[in-house]
């Protein structure tokens, strides 16, 4: 039928090795753009155009649902906001104890889950890991109903072996460490693996040459073990710093925020500030200013992990 | 320099170098060190799943109780009556099936095409999408939240699943597992004459199937777990997910924490079987990629 209509221009040369481009190679040139193309629109539509909005909205206040033009004055409200500065201080304990004490964690975790004289290691590394598959929603409520004053397991545990009982989730500062604990338990297994994956690409002539100069486990784990983990220990360093500086899930469903705002971190006061109050603009500012801190925070994280010399 | 992959299976076998010298006594002492830790990690679940089956009267019963009740059903029953829990169960499968699946054939698609075609302004779009990693989701989450409202879309199932279908930690790790993929074989395929988008479902596909279970385990973990989001957007009942109902049953006066337990264990504990049984593709899929240099 082609062939009849317009004779052997276009068609047939898509077989010869010579003439007219062969239309299987447009096609192997349009094709990647209509495969990201779904994601792009996607990403565009839900993620570019409502950061870009943020940004718009951080300028305007809202009032009985009237947006007007405020400028920079959500900015300068922020800055002197005390609640604001009670979620960032919240938020930068957990980042500066919870963070570093879980990475310690999951490094010795690692190390033993690679050691030969550990026996039923798979069980281990699935049982370390199982924490992570729990949403946040079910963990924080069994995490709730455990840590109860009066009536929960811990509390009974610790006064078999003669502690008196601790007030958890009621105390300011007990309150902040129950949030650290429930963190530590979810993510630490997490950690664990990224790092157990970078410590079996060590190569062990390396630690046999340590063992030839004489190294004994603890100068064979400074100057064999951690260099080589370095990378690894960047990337679960940032990725637990962003994941800090977010954090909303634990502190909502755990505290609600309290006592006293003592587990108020920066996303439960942005939620709080958005679909509580309804305060749009002002809860955008908040999360601009996240989005900066976050960026700050990596970068030096970057400069200071990152560089090998 | 080297992948994670390779780690993890030459990782397998054990390694004489790293602890010669060390005697029996102190793999005993290492491993039964774990166990306690691991007990102590272990203790919610154990404890979810017998709370759960017994009133609230006795999950704050002292002592606690540490063996299974008799009133599963009966907390089942009083959930059902005030979440109607069945249907919210059916809400969380059915929107976490189809986002799986949606989600699944976006983010594949555009980690092959990132992985595996040299295009015009790759590497850029590439990095819009990485940025997307980078910035905290609570920036987007008031105005995606007036886009809902706009779109009429509040209360809806698509309010929940399209926002987060071109998930960037999903097309990152395709692109990674992708990368793997030897050009000699699609180059064989296109010899065969296969088109761009079959060579995709018939040569691309079948031989990433770990790599896709790993994606698809942690999608629909992604989403059955969710919390935040849907809270904002399913502003009814009877179109929650379990973490939303669940949630929204706590801080009640006199919450009834037998029914919350038992509904929380069915959220948690199904997805740890799953996750169990199908683990070893999920970590080492999760983990393609993660650490390089």
């Amino acid at each position: 039928m082609t062939a009849l209509a317009t004779p052997a221009r276009t068609k047939p040369a898509a077989g010869g090795p010579q003439g007219t481009r062969p239309p299987r190679l447009t096609a192997r040139r349009l094709a990647p753009y209509a495969f990201v193309l779904p994601a792009l629109l996607l990403f565009a539509a839900f993620k570019l155009y409502p950061i870009a909005w943020s940004f718009v909205l951080s300028l305007h206040k809202t009032v009985g649902g009237v947006e007007t033009f405020v400028g920079a004055d959500n900015y300068t409200r922020l800055l002197h906001d005390p609640l604001f500065r009670t979620a960032l201080g919240n938020t930068a304990v957990i980042l500066v104890v919870q963070v570093p004490v879980m990475l310690i964690l999951a490094t010795g975790l690692a190390v033993a889950f690679d050691s030969a004289a550990l026996r039923a290691r798979s069980v281990f590394r699935l049982g370390f890991f199982l924490p992570m598959v729990t949403g946040l929603v079910a963990y924080g409520i069994v995490f709730s109903v455990l840590l109860n004053e009066e009536y929960g397991l811990v509390n009974w545990l610790l006064g078999l072996v003669g502690i008196d009982s601790v007030p958890w989730l009621v105390d300011p500062l007990w309150a902040k460490i129950s949030l650290g604990l429930a963190l530590t338990w979810h993510y630490t297994g997490y950690n664990a693996m990224i790092l157990l994956a970078r410590l079996q690409s060590i190569p062990g002539e390396l630690y046999d040459a340590a063992s030839v100069d004489g190294a004994g486990p603890w100068k064979s784990f400074r100057h064999v073990t951690l260099p080589g983990l370095r990378p690894a220990l960047l990337l679960t360093t940032v990725l637990s710093t962003i994941g800090t500086l977010q954090i909303f899930d634990e502190p909502y469903v755990l505290t609600r925020g309290g006592p006293d705002n003592a587990t108020l971190t920066i996303g439960v006061y942005l939620y709080q500030n958005a679909f509580t109050y309804f305060d749009f603009g002002y809860a955008s500012a908040i999360a601009y200013a996240l989005a900066v801190l976050i960026g700050i925070l990596g970068l030096i994280q970057f400069r200071v992990l990152g560089d090998r010399k | 320099m080297t992948t994670t992959t390779t780690g993890t299976r030459t990782g397998r076998g054990p390694r004489r170098s790293r602890t010669r010298g060390k005697g029996r006594g102190n793999g005993i002492m290492l491993t039964s060190g774990l166990a306690i830790a691991l007990a102590a990690v272990l203790v919610p679940f154990y404890w979810l799943v017998i709370a759960g089956t017994h009133s609230s009267q006795e999950v704050f019963d002292s002592p606690p109780p540490l063996l299974p009740g008799g009133h599963l059903a009966e907390n089942l029953t009083s959930l059902q009556d005030t979440v109607s829990f069945g249907r919210v169960v059916l809400n969380s499968a059915g929107i976490a099936a189809v986002y799986t699946l949606c989600a699944g054939a976006v983010c594949t698609l555009a980690g092959y095409a990132f992985a595996k075609y040299r295009f015009r302004g790759r590497d850029p779009l590439f990095g819009v999408i990485m940025l997307g990693l980078v910035i905290p989701a609570q920036v987007t989450l008031v105005p995606l939240f007036k886009l809902m409202a706009e779109l009429e879309w509040l209360n809806t199932y698509q309010a929940v699943i399209m926002p987060n279908l071109a998930l960037p930690f999903g097309i990152f790790l395709m692109r990674q597992s992708m990368a793997a993929l030897p050009d000699e074989l699609l180059d064989s395929g296109r010899m065969d004459g296969c088109g761009e988008f079959r060579l995709f479902v018939a040569v691309v596909l079948p031989p990433m199937r770990p790599a896709l279970a790993a994606l698809g385990i942690f999608l629909f973990l992604y989403q059955w777990n969710d919390f935040i989001w849907p809270l904002i957007v399913l502003r009814d009942g009877a179109s929650y997910t379990i973490p939303v109902a669940l949630a929204s049953l706590q801080g009640v006066d006199d919450t009834d924490y037998g029914a919350i337990l038992a509904g929380t264990a069915v959220a948690a504990i199904p997805m740890a079987v799953v996750f169990l049984a199908l683990q070893r593709h999920f970590v080492s899929g999760l983990l393609a990629g993660a650490v390089k240099e």
